[in-house]
This record gives C-alpha cells, structure tokens and sequence, in this order.
C-alpha cells in the first residue's frame, strides 16, 4: 500500500494568555494508505479534531509537514485553501449531520454547492450528479427538495455523505458519522460507508470514541491522548493484545454484557494532566497510569516500534 | 418476589397536542422497578423512554397530557398529587440526572452553592452547615480536591466532572428512586465507566432504586438488573439483563441486539431494522405498533396486545414471541 497520506512530526500550539502554550496536537507522525480505513480513538480533549483540522487544512499547523500524495499541503494558508484545487481531494463528514447541514438549503443545494464551488458543474449536469449522488448513498430522490428538518437522522447523514463524495475526495474523514443515530440506522450507515470506499476507492480517516464500532469498520488503529499518539497498530491485534495502558483502559471502558468477560478490567482514575505547558520529561499518561514508575517521569516515552505493524509510547511495552 | 416494588408504573398512556393532531406517546405502559434494583428502559429515539421518566417525575411538557394510568411510588400515586406536594417529594424522594449536565446546571451559580441549594431545601441543612455538607458530597462522587472544586463554575469543570456535580445534586437527599436519563452520553468510554460504576455503588449502598434510560443495550446489560424494552410507546418486552441478551422473545428485542455492534460481530453479521416507527397520530393505529415492521406477523396480531407472563421476571408482549 503505498502512502496517501503522510503526516510528520505535526504540530498545533495554541497560546493561552502570557507565553503559555497549549499543546494540542505534539509532533504526531503516521500515514494513511491508498484505500485503507485508519481509526482514531481518545478522550474528549485529546488533539483528535484539533489534528483532523489541521488535515483537513481549516487550521494553520504551528510545524511539521501534511503530504497528500506527494503533495506538501501544510505550507498552504487554511484561508486560501478553500480555492484551491487540492481542496476537493479532502472532504470531511461531519458528526451532528443535522447541525452541519445549512437549515435553508434544500438536501440537493447542500449536495450541489461542493460541485459548483469546486467543479464549476451548473446546470442539467449538476443535476444529473446530484441525482446519481443520491442514488449512491441511498437517499431516495423525492427527498431531494427537502429541507434539513424535513428529514430524519438517517436521511440528513446520506445527504452529509453525498456532500462529501460529491467532489471525488481521495480522503474522507468522519467524525463520529453515527454517534448521534440509533443503533437500526447505524448499522446501515456504515454498511453504506463500507460500500462506498470499496466503490469509490477512497481511504477513510474515521474519528470515534465507540470502539465497537471503530472495531468493525477500521484496518488500523491510533490511539491518541493528550496531543500525542501513544499506540498504533492493525485492529484486530490492538484490541485483542494492546500494549499501551492507557488503550488497555480504552478498551476495558467497553460495555460488557457478558459478566464472565468482565474480570481484570482497567478502570482510570483521577483528570488528564494540563495540556498546558506539559513537561517534556513527564509521560502524559502519568499519574493516571497504573504503572506509573520513577522512570515514566523522569523520561518521557517515544512512539516506538513494539512488534511488527505495532508501536506503543510506553516504556513497559 | 413478594416485596413492594419501590416504583410501579401501571397502565400509563400519555398524549401530546400537536397542531398536526394529537400524537399517542405512550400506550398503556406498566413495569416496577423494586428497591435497590436498576432497570434499563431501552429503545430507540421515539420510543417513549424519556417522556415516560417525565410523565413519573411530573415534568412533561405542557403540551403532553397523562389520560390514564398510576405510578405508584411507596403508596402515593405520583400522577395524582398536586404540583406542590410533587415538588416536595422531588429532590428528596425522587430524583433525576439528565442528559447534558452542562446545560442541566445553572452556568452562574458555584458548583457547590448547587448542591448546598438542594441540602437546603429538601435535606433539613442549615444555610451555615450547607457548604460543608456539599463538600462532603463532592467527596462521595469522588471529585479530587472537593473543596477547590466547590467553588468552580460548571464551565472550569470538565464533562465527566459536571456529570458528577449532577449526580451529587440527585443524591444528596438520598432519594429513594433515582431516574438517570442517558447520563453518559456525550461521555468518553473511561468517563462512561467511572460515572456507571459510581451510580450502581451508591445505588447498592443506598439501597435506592434506579432507572436507567439508554439506547445503548450493552451499556444496560452490563449495569441493570432488568431491562424493559420500548417500541413507539409500548412495552414489548421486560427481563432479567442476562436473560434478553442470551434468549429475546420479542422479535423487536432481538432486531435490537441483532443491530448492536459487539465483539465479535463483523459488519456483514450486523443488522439493520427494516422500517421505522409508524406515525403516532394515525387515527388507526395497529394493535401492535411494530407489525408493520414485524417479520413473524400473523393473523392474530391484529388482536389487542397480549401481555404474556413467561416466568415471574419474563414478560413479552407479543402473539408470536420467539
């Protein structure tokens, strides 16, 4: 698979008041392979839509270097990004499809204006895309003329995924595309997604903190906490042997309905640390970690290969 | 079970004016909850689990009108008291966590001054002994550094932190009953974990009785004794946690889990549900609201809705159970 998107040592710092710095994406490093679906996982505050930001090119990176096949895209201004041509080869989804659709556009305006910014489609082609665009993701045509609140959950998701695909993007990234939908429509969302990328070839950036579903969907699997990726690895392997401890928490997190399957699960205590300002010499995870040794803060661990496709930033991995 | 369940809701049917007609919301709705159980309602968006939780608490929306049933609740029907003795036993008797803890809380007023409010009210606390007791509070939920924290604004405090803010205000007059509508979501999964386990603990120590709604079936089944499954206003079904998940009976219960992403399931095993709920204001509604969905459909179906009793803890409503 060769690379599509590569990312290196990227980094957003905001400043918060008097030189103090906030961290939220440190120097992260990974690729993304023609038609691979990559998860990213981690709590609320992590860096996760700070980094799909900075991909997505809506936000400047403070350093580090964004590659979209061979193209250097994070030299380019966010403003100015819109015009550009590399614009239509990244397209997102969004999480709330009801809050990210314009409420006085209809479902073929939300879907069109993509393909007339980018395209520069007017007219009887316009239409017929829109139409092949609503046959693709299963939106029934009628529904066309609706508007947002005129829709139901599912119906407003397909019109937010037409939207993406509507200017042949080689990268989608989806943010939670489901959390807000009831498990019946979910299934059949990503049922559509999963058919989408076979057809259309595209590779997937899919953010979630439901890891069931991250599970089903993803090839790999970065976890991330703290601005820092702390493990990565094929998904299969990732949750049946992680090696980090704090993905271990992750996964523990997961409901179990079955109680026999509940033994030895990790439960996290205490707050993240600050973002602020942290201490290069501290692992992030210190203080929540159950190992937490003289070591781990002392010397801050580094993404490290730990056995083939896998990498951890543990120590004791 | 001979014991008096601490919460039993019988024959609730609520109604909301709409000016597109009036919408049946709930139909006919019954299951207990007993002291120190936890019972999951379950279902998706429209089902009727939260209006059912508002219609027990006496918060429904003005537009929503309760046209029959009881909710007895250690022996006052809850629907039939005045507004003024409700509000005497909410906060004190009854208490409730809601969804979005930030937006629950009031923005302007110091996390702990909350909690000293409802010490002040309903639990005999003296205005001068409040803030200590709400501290104390703060260290039940097991906030780090409780007496800092009492003085911060919901917006200092993270998520999971406001959650707990929540479920210290719903706990502080050691209710007897406590209704928890999706408390976690919007939660990360540790955040999730931590607030699930902290309810049931203090749920157990308190020998308070607990309703849990959520779509989340596995989220149910790992923390709930018994889960009642809605459909479009219906109970269609109510069991033992491990008993639904090993063997549903109500072809909607078993969609369900059939639909839920779990371990070992891949994408092509799940599946979906095929239709949708039917509209609630159709005059002509069908006796049972999922056969229009409903794959084992029979002539018998079109019947009032049996409510047949499997064993003392199995109840399926439904002519043609699995």
């Amino acid at each position: 698979m060769t690379a599509l998107l590569d990312i290196a040592e990227l980094a957003k710092r905001f400043e918060v008041g008097h030189k103090r710095l906030l961290h939220a994406v440190d120097e992260v490093s990974f690729t993304i392979g023609r038609g691979e679906t990559v998860g990213l996982v981690g709590e609320s505050g992590c860096g996760k839509s700070t980094l799909v930001r900075l991909i997505n090119r809506l936000l400047d990176p403070t350093s580090g270097s964004i590659r979209l096949a061979g193209t250097e895209l994070a030299d380019m201004r966010a403003r100015a990004f819109a015009g550009n041509p590399n614009r239509a080869r990244i397209q997102m989804v969004f999480q709330d499809a009801g809050d990210s659709l314009n409420p006085r556009y209809t479902a073929a305006d939300a879907i069109a204006d993509p393909i007339r910014r980018l395209k520069k489609m007017s007219g009887a082609a316009l239409k017929s895309r829109i139409e092949a665009l609503a046959d693709m993701t299963g939106l029934p045509r009628e529904l066309l003329t609706r508007f947002p609140h005129q829709l139901s959950g599912g119906q407003k998701a397909r019109v937010g995924i037409a939207r993406a695909i509507a200017v042949e993007p080689e990268l989608l990234i989806l943010d939670e595309p489901t959390a807000a939908l009831d498990v019946s429509v979910q299934v059949v969302i990503l049922k559509l997604l999963q058919q989408l990328k076979h057809e259309l070839g595209m590779s997937y950036l899919f953010v979630s903190h439901d890891l069931n579903v991250v599970r089903l969907l993803c090839d790999r699997v970065l976890v991330m906490y703290l601005g820092k990726i702390v493990e990565a690895g094929p998904a299969a392997e990732l949750f049946a042997d992680p090696k980090h401890p704090y993905t271990r928490a992750l996964i523990s997190a997961i409901p179990q309905a079955d109680p026999d399957k509940r033994v030895g699960r990790l439960r996290l205590s205490g707050e993240p640390r600050s973002p602020i300002d942290p201490d290069p010499t501290v692992c992030r995870f210190y203080g929540r970690c159950p190992k937490g040794e003289p070591r781990c803060s002392a010397e801050m661990p580094v993404l490290r290969t730990v056995g083939p496709a896998r990498q951890a930033a543990c120590h004791f991995a | 079970m001979t014991a008096v369940p601490a919460l039993a809701v019988e024959d609730l049917s609520v109604e909301f004016r709409t000016r597109s007609g009036i919408v049946k919301v709930l139909d006919h709705v019954g299951f207990s909850v007993d002291k120190g159980e936890t019972v999951a309602l379950v279902g998706e968006s429209g089902s009727g689990k939260s209006v059912t939780a508002f219609a027990v608490m006496g918060i429904l929306d003005p537009a929503g009108k309760v046209t029959s049933g009881r909710a007895l609740f250690g022996g006052t029907d809850l629907l039939a008291l005045s507004e003024r003795d409700l509000a005497e036993q909410r906060g004190r008797e009854l208490s409730m966590i809601f969804q979005n803890p930030r937006t629950a809380l009031n923005p302007i007023r110091k996390v702990g001054q909350q909690i000293a409010d409802v010490l002040v009210r309903h639990g005999g606390a003296t205005r001068p002994d409040a803030p200590r007791a709400a501290v104390e509070m703060l260290k039940r939920v097991r906030i780090p550094d409780p007496e800092r924290r009492a003085e911060a604004y919901p917006f200092e405090l993270s998520g999971g932190m406001c959650q707990r803010i929540m479920i210290a205000i719903a706990l502080a007059c050691r209710p007897a009953l406590l209704i928890a509508d999706e408390p976690t979501t919007g939660l990360d999964v540790t955040t999730q974990a931590v607030i699930m386990d902290l309810i049931g603990e203090l749920a157990h120590e308190s020998g308070m009785a607990t309703i849990f709604i959520t779509h989340d079936l596995a989220l149910a089944a790992e923390y709930c004794d018994r889960i009642v499954v809605m459909h479009a206003g219906h109970v269609v079904e109510a069991a033992p946690a491990r008993e639904l998940f090993a063997h549903p009976r109500h072809p909607y219960s078993a969609k369900l889990l059939a639909a839920t992403p779990g371990e070992t399931a891949s994408l092509a095993e799940l599946a979906s549900i095929p239709g949708g709920l039917p509209d609630l204001r159709r005059p002509d509604l069908p006796a049972c609201r999922y056969s229009g969905r409903c794959e084992r459909r029979i002539d018998d179906c079109a019947r009032p809705l049996p409510h047949r009793v499997l064993d003392e803890r199995h109840v399926v409503s439904c002519w043609n159970p699995l």
